[in-house]
């Protein structure tokens, strides 16, 4: 498979120079970084066992045996933010890979074909984004039931378009080029084309929706989780977390301010990730949002 | 441009059929079955079919599909199966606080994000426009819920200023109405308003390096009017789309935020309906929510003519 990049004497450790003194993008791949971490982390090692509830250590302000705080039922806020991690950055993940999976290939597909079928699955598009996101989302879960999977789903549904619409899009504008004129003459098909020539071009693209699209589908997830229909207990997942502080905000406010501040950090380091790559790979590229 | 906007509508048509099918065959293949959770579960299989013919649940698909359609034209959604009262009184009870709400909401985040947008972008680059572009970028991460629970902290729990939460009706009089969807609305209105400023900062920026604004600061004109007269106008497609896109985040937010506050509005009454399977209430408040953001998406293109006069000359 043949690379094409548009600025050709730009050589990987240019490109690796660049970044380290792009800020945005340090500061997003350093929180990105540690919140997978964390994440992997909590597979081996946490501070307390989640599962286990202390009654009498329960709802206790943050203190060194307990950085963040205890819950209503005594468990560890900081353990319960660390298993957490897990759970959004898993929904959210798979969520962006089904999106990618199925809404690249049918963007690039409509861009090469055009015409009818390129109308056709845009009016599919347009329609899918007619439904608010989160309103659809709830009423898949409510069909399928609520859970972790359903949440996968409802979310990875939503990303489909808008994965196809930024293909497709960034896919239109490589078809002119005299690169895919020079593959045509040389009797490649639209499919050839498209995976040797057009998808290495857009994926930089493909990358910086993939962040943006990581950092919604955490907080989808959380917005799902609060609403009950995400991961379901004994799973510590961010949002549910923060649904179990609303009632006893007066008495243990940090049950609510630590699991926030992760959802913050996470999607603030995934952004900054985001704009990093775009400034870095391409100086002009505006974020479309 | 006429061919333009005929097919914008055809589109919007033909999207809020395909819609309406949808939303009409999701609702088919959920599970519970209307007649029996009206009865409960001690009622027999015939009162269960008796009550399902009385209802038509009997006729086929499409009928019945066709007397769904055909209602909602004639604003009679049908009837509740929990609340037992016509679906058009509950709707128009839950909009007189729902769409105050998104208006508010709204009105919040964009007289919010113009100005600091329009302030990052003539400061491009100093220490201005980072602070600004900073506490964009972390607005962007907050979730709105989370917000609302310290928003409630702070203003509600400590400060005691507004209450945390219920709404005590438009009859109560308008200021402690009004004053109970302040919090709900400063909460949604915040991402949005992050969002929202990014946006209104690149356009400008992209406009500011065009030749007519150097020509209109070499005619003499001082940077402020340049800046509101030429750029901001010129900037505002992008911004519109974005404002479209937002309504239908604000609608779908409504549904959390309602949840948090315990507000009696839209978000929360299909919310409640999903869960208890009151699939009438479902699918009318579903379709209402997707008719509003077609219709909206619509009025955004059909205003690009209006902000810009170059696309209506093109007849």
């Amino acid at each position: 498979m043949t690379l094409h990049i548009d600025i050709p004497e730009e050589t990987l450790s240019d490109i690796l120079a660049k970044a380290f003194r792009n800020s945005a993008f340090v500061a997003g791949f350093v929180i990105t970084l540690l919140i997978l971490a964390m994440a992997i982390a909590s597979y081996a090692w946490t501070p307390y066992d989640v599962t286990r509830l202390v009654i009498s250590d329960k709802t206790q302000a943050p203190s060194l045996a307990h950085w963040f705080g205890t819950d209503h039922f005594g468990r560890d806020i900081l353990s319960m933010v660390m298993v957490g991690a897990r759970n959004s950055i898993a929904v959210a993940l798979v969520a962006v890979g089904i999106g990618m999976g199925v809404g690249v290939p049918v963007g690039a597909f409509a861009a090469a074909r055009g015409g009818l079928v390129d109308e056709a699955l845009m009016r599919v598009n347009d329609l899918v984004f007619a439904f608010p996101a989160l309103l659809s989302a709830i009423m898949i879960t409510a069909i399928f039931g609520p859970g972790a999977v359903n949440a996968i789903i409802a979310i990875g549904i939503f990303n489909i378009p808008v994965f196809a619409r930024v293909a497709r899009a960034g896919a239109l504008a490589i078809w002119p080029r005299e690169f895919i004129l020079a593959a045509r003459a040389a009797g490649k098909s639209s499919t050839q084309i498209t995976v040797e020539h057009v998808l290495p071009n857009i994926a930089t693209l493909l990358l910086v929706q993939g962040t943006i699209q990581f950092a919604l589908g955490i907080l989808a997830e959380a917005g799902l989780s609060y609403l009950g229909l995400g991961a379901q207990p004994p799973m510590p997942s961010w949002g549910r977390m923060l649904f179990d502080a609303q009632t006893r905000m007066v008495v243990a406010p940090w049950m609510a301010i630590f699991p926030g501040m992760a959802i913050v950090v996470t999607v603030l380091g995934l952004n900054l990730l985001g704009d990093g790559i775009a400034d870095i790979l391409d100086p002009k590229s505006r974020r479309q949002r | 441009m006429t061919t333009y906007l005929l097919k914008r509508l055809a589109i919007a048509l033909a999207t809020l059929v395909l819609a309406s099918m949808v939303v009409f065959a999701v609702l088919e293949v959920l599970p519970g079955d209307p007649a029996r959770l009206m009865l409960g579960m001690n009622a027999s299989a015939d009162q269960v079919e008796l009550l399902r013919n009385q209802m038509g649940l009997n006729a086929p698909l499409v009928l019945r599909y066709l007397r769904w359609v055909g209602g909602l034209f004639s604003l009679d959604f049908g009837r509740s199966y929990t609340y037992s009262v016509p679906v058009i009184d509950l709707v128009r009870e839950r909009l007189a606080v729902s769409l105050p709400l998104a208006l508010i909401a709204l009105a919040l985040s964009t007289i919010i994000a113009i100005p600091v947008g329009l302030f990052s972008a003539s400061r491009r680059g100093r220490a201005g426009d980072t602070v600004a572009m900073g506490a964009a970028q972390l607005g962007v991460a907050v979730p709105n819920f989370w917000f609302a629970l310290m928003l409630i902290y702070v203003f509600a729990v400590w400060l005691r200023l507004v209450p945390a939460g219920g709404f005590p009706g438009w009859g109560a009089g308008v200021w402690p109405a009004l004053k109970s969807l302040l919090l709900p609305a400063v909460a949604l209105a915040l991402p949005q308003a992050a969002i929202l400023a990014r946006v209104t900062r690149s356009a400008l920026i992209e406009v500011l390096n065009e030749d007519y604004i150097r020509t209109a600061r070499a005619k003499g004109l001082p940077y402020r009017a340049v800046l509101w007269r030429h750029a901001l106008r010129n900037a505002m497609i992008p911004v519109l789309t974005i404002l479209g896109l937002q309504f239908a985040f604000l609608l779908a937010g409504t549904i959390i935020i309602e949840n948090v506050f315990y507000l009696p509005g839209l978000g929360r009454l299909v919310f409640q309906a999903i869960t208890q399977r009151d699939l009438i209430v479902v699918e009318s408040v579903v379709m209402l929510l997707v008719a509003a953001v077609i219709a909206v998406n619509l009025i955004v293109d059909l205003s690009y003519a209006v902000v810009d006069p170059r696309l209506r000359s093109r007849q």
